[in-house]
């Protein structure tokens, strides 16, 4: 391998495990929000607790996130420099843009939040996270700004002189509308994503609790287990599939018209998630292909949908799509000669695994609203497990959604805008930095090694604290007395008191 | 001044901004081993004095971090030519920096998740890395740029990791390294209360004169080889300061030591920046090649956008954070830290939770 292909492993290795954790931190924030101003403004417990417990949960996937994200904002610079030169005029400002605006407030306001409990008056520590989910929401706009330029550049110029793309309107780049339909699926899939952790986690406590309670000769216990499930998980649960419900519709609209900038924006990407390999009219949408697939002469349609892929593509059903071939050939004619297909057989399935494993979720959705219908609390053993296989689902669309689109514009770093400024557009051969192959392979294995021992102690984190449950010592909230003492002189006379919460 | 001039200044506040606030983070960690034991003490009462020293950072480290990401970020938006060059030329050196930042997150972070001594000695161990390496690292880099590096007429970095080893990078990682340990040393003496206090204080005072030397050392000999005015000002300062630091910490004066060792911290990000003013990378091969601010900086354009985006920010981002100190800003002793809540390793049998309640 050379130094090219190990940087774009690297890159997409380094970028799966970051949004592995980002579409949860950025769906929990929000609802963990939500759960402490229904304790704030009712002042009912049970919402304090669930807050504590999925609040704990949101803390430890937060600093994985925060360790994977570090290495993104360097690896531009160290392995695509060429990149970094041709495109930073444009790149560099969402960027910097996104440590100013999202990255302080995150961070700044989360160590208050975790620190302020019993030193904050309640309301400003209500602030806090809501100031936390809104900075990393802020962060998602800023990144996938600076993403969907790659995919369809606007808002800048060819310099001759300097030979890269420089900014002229940098509100055209805030408001692409590639930015514009990512940004809001992006949000989707991660509400979809926490709605489905917290529901599935809900769902499970529910079953466990009502069953403990079947089981039990200890009527105390019974009938706090009891207690709990109905008034704890059950609200938490149905607030959470709710934010599927609306999420899901929300994935399917953005998705349908992101879709449909992309025939006209990226038409080889399309092209290629449909094996749509030479020019149709009216052309049909394949649910199964066969064939060795990263070749067009291979493919055998095997299922398909007349017309719906034209639909899809432009709301008239007899539209007629360019094919991977002719796509080929028009960059051959007017960029120069060189391969500019992308991997069909991944963008294929990418597609459609992506459509697929949201299902997951759907179908928890489904049955968690009906099993919990009218006040009721399920007790069925296999809608827990249900709930448990639901939990991945949603982290494989994401992780599915963006391998798909970003190996869907291979070769091109920088995807020429077919509207645009036509000297705009960089392959991945004239992004990557300089390096030698043995120095990008050391990266990698280290990234890879190090990366994937923390993903088990993350996974196994989660696990233990999910399957703990709502701790004993997070039953009530600190009193207004605490919260008082703590924040008078400040000076050593309160040494006494402990600190509600320390590493 | 010209807007890629302002600019300029601006990162070398952004990274002068993170070597002040990460310093003392730097600084406790490393001090995890020395501050956070003390002889013939329990195992559980060396856990609380660790304890101590990670939570009178606790609140603040993370966003103490964001101003070299926000730092990266801005050379990335202000001068794409030097952010390319210098994160593809000093490639080793940054990836053992990012090894040592993302286990120093989770450490922090994961700590007192798990009640259990080999848990937190692991940590103890990812905290340590997380300090030390990018606390040498730093200096070794940065180093490395005011000297040059062999850099072609594009700009891409020709050499190997042994054009980046050599005395004077390695002088210039020690003299970070010893800063960053003595500036943790006041800052805990100021964050801790009672025996801890002392003790940090002491570690504080044995420092103050090695510092001093190093770091005038490291500053003498650039200034030697690269010096201008500018950087033969910031030597001054960075030495009073260091006298100051000596004299203050023998004498007790907390305050004046932070204030000092923050002082001898500004100096020497002067001396890094004013020593890359004149060429932000020279080329070791031929100066023909060196990389200038007016070659490596962004369109008048895209300067003029962050500039507007940075004078609404930075001022909200700095009174946010100074409040945030503000409202952490009592003193922590042992006494304060609670008992662990971390859950044990192993989740309890079934049977077991069931008799829990």
């Amino acid at each position: 391998m050379n130094a090219l292909d190990i940087s774009r492993w690297q890159f997409g290795i380094t970028t799966v495990y970051h949004f592995i954790l980002v579409p949860l931190t950025i769906g929990l924030a929000p609802m963990v929000a939500v759960m402490q101003t229904v304790w704030t403004v009712t002042g009912n417990e049970q919402w304090y607790r669930a807050t504590k417990f999925f609040g704990k949960l949101f803390l430890i996937n937060f600093a994985l996130g925060v360790a994977t994200g570090i290495v993104q904002e360097f690896q531009f610079g160290m392995n695509w420099s060429e990149y970094s030169r041709f495109v930073g005029d444009v790149f560099g400002a969402p960027l910097a843009l996104e440590g100013l605006v999202a990255f302080f407030l995150e961070s700044t306001f989360l160590g208050l939040w975790i620190f302020g409990w019993a030193r904050l008056p309640k309301k400003v520590h209500l602030a806090c996270i809501w100031l936390v989910a809104i900075g990393v929401n802020a962060s998602a706009y800023f990144i996938i700004a600076a993403n969907s330029w790659m995919q369809h550049p606007v808002g800048a110029r060819f310099n001759p002189e300097t030979k890269r793309a420089e900014l002229v309107d940098f509100w055209a780049v805030m408001t692409n509308n590639t930015t514009l339909a990512a940004f809001p699926h992006t949000l989707a899939g991660s509400f979809l994503t926490a709605g489905t952790f917290v529901a599935a986690i809900g769902i499970w406590w529910m079953v466990r609790n009502s069953r403990r309670a079947k089981r039990t000769a200890d009527v105390e216990l019974a009938s706090t287990l009891r207690t709990d499930a109905r008034t704890l998980y059950r609200p938490v649960t149905r607030f959470a599939l709710w934010v599927i419900v609306v999420s899901g519709v929300a994935l399917a609209i953005t998705g349908d018209v992101q879709g449909k900038l992309m025939f006209e924006q990226q038409p080889m990407k399309m092209a290629s998630a449909e094996s749509l390999c030479h020019t149709e009219t009216g052309a049909a949408f394949s649910v199964l292909t066969i064939g060795t697939h990263n070749n067009c002469d291979s493919i055998t349609r095997v299922i398909e949908l007349p017309n719906l892929t034209s639909f899809l593509a432009t709301n008239t059903f007899d539209a007629t799509l360019p094919g991977v071939a002719e796509m080929q050939q028009f960059y051959n004619e007017t960029v120069g000669p060189g391969d500019y297909r992308p991997n069909l057989f991944v963008t294929y399935w990418a597609f459609r695994a992506m459509i697929g494993w949201a299902g997951g979720s759907a179908l928890l959705a489904l049955a968690g609203l009906w099993f919990t219908r009218k006040g009721r609390v399920p007790e069925s053993k296999w809608l827990g497990r249900l709930a448990i296989a639901a939990i991945p689902t949603p982290f494989l669309a994401n992780s599915s959604g963006w391998v798909f689109t970003e190996m869907g514009r291979q070769p091109w770093m920088v995807v020429p805008n077919p509207t645009g400024d036509p000297n705009i557009h960089l392959t991945v051969q004239q992004g990557v930095s300089n390096n030698s192959s043995a120095t990008v392979l050391v990266s990698l294995i280290t990234f890879t090694l190090v990366y994937g021992a923390l993903a088990v102690i993350w996974f196994s984190l989660i696990r233990r604290y999910a399957v703990e449950g709502p701790l004993a010592h997070d039953a009530h909230p600190p009193t207004d007395d605490s919260a008082r003492d703590g924040d008078g002189d400040g000076a050593d006379d309160d040494a006494s008191e402990k600190l509600s919460f320390a590493y | 001044m010209s807007l890629p001039e302002i600019w300029f200044v601006v990162v070398a506040v952004l990274f002068a901004g993170y070597f002040l606030l990460e310093g003392f983070d730097f600084g406790v960690g490393m001090l995890m081993p020395f501050v956070g034991r003390r002889r013939g003490e329990t195992a559980q009462e060396g856990d609380v004095r660790r304890r101590v020293l990670i939570n009178t950072i606790g609140p603040v480290w993370d966003g103490n971090e964001v101003w070299v990401i926000t730092g990266a970020g801005a050379m990335f938006a202000a001068f794409p030519g030097w952010y390319a060059t210098m994160f593809s030329g000093l490639y080793l050196p940054l990836l053992l920096i990012l090894v040592g930042l993302i286990a120093r997150v989770v450490a922090i972070e994961w700590r007192g998740k798990i009640d259990d001594p080999r848990w937190r000695r692991w940590c103890d161990v990812g905290i340590g890395l997380g300090s030390w390496l990018p606390a040498f690292l730093w200096g070794v880099a940065f180093a490395n740029l005011m000297r040059g590096l062999p850099i072609n007429a594009d700009h891409q970095f020709v050499g190997g990791i042994g054009d980046l080893v050599h005395p004077y990078a390695l002088l210039g990682g020690v003299a970070t390294t010893i800063l960053f340990v003595t500036h943790g040393a006041v800052f805990l003496s100021l964050k801790t209360a009672d025996e801890m206090r002392v003790a940090s204080m002491t570690v504080a005072r044995r420092l103050a004169v090695p510092t001093a030397v190093v770091v005038l050392a490291f500053g003498l000999w650039n200034q030697a080889e690269h010096g201008t005015r500018v950087t033969a000002i910031a030597l001054a300062v960075a030495a009073v300061a260091a006298v100051v630091t000596a004299i203050a910490t023998t004498a007790r004066r907390e305050v004046l030591a932070f204030v000092a060792t923050s002082l001898t911290i500004a100096a020497v990000a002067v001396i890094i920046f004013g020593t890359l003013w004149g060429a932000l990378i020279p080329s070791t091969i031929d100066p023909a090649f060196d990389l200038t601010i007016a070659g490596a900086t962004s369109s008048h354009y895209t300067l003029t956008v962050i500039s507007w985006a940075s004078i609404v920010t930075v001022p909200v981002v700095v009174g946010y954070q100074a409040w945030t100190y503000w409202v952490f800003r009592q003193r922590i002793s042992t006494r304060d830290i609670p008992s662990s809540i971390g859950l044990s390793m192993r989740a309890p049998s079934d049977a077991a939770a069931e008799n829990r309640s």
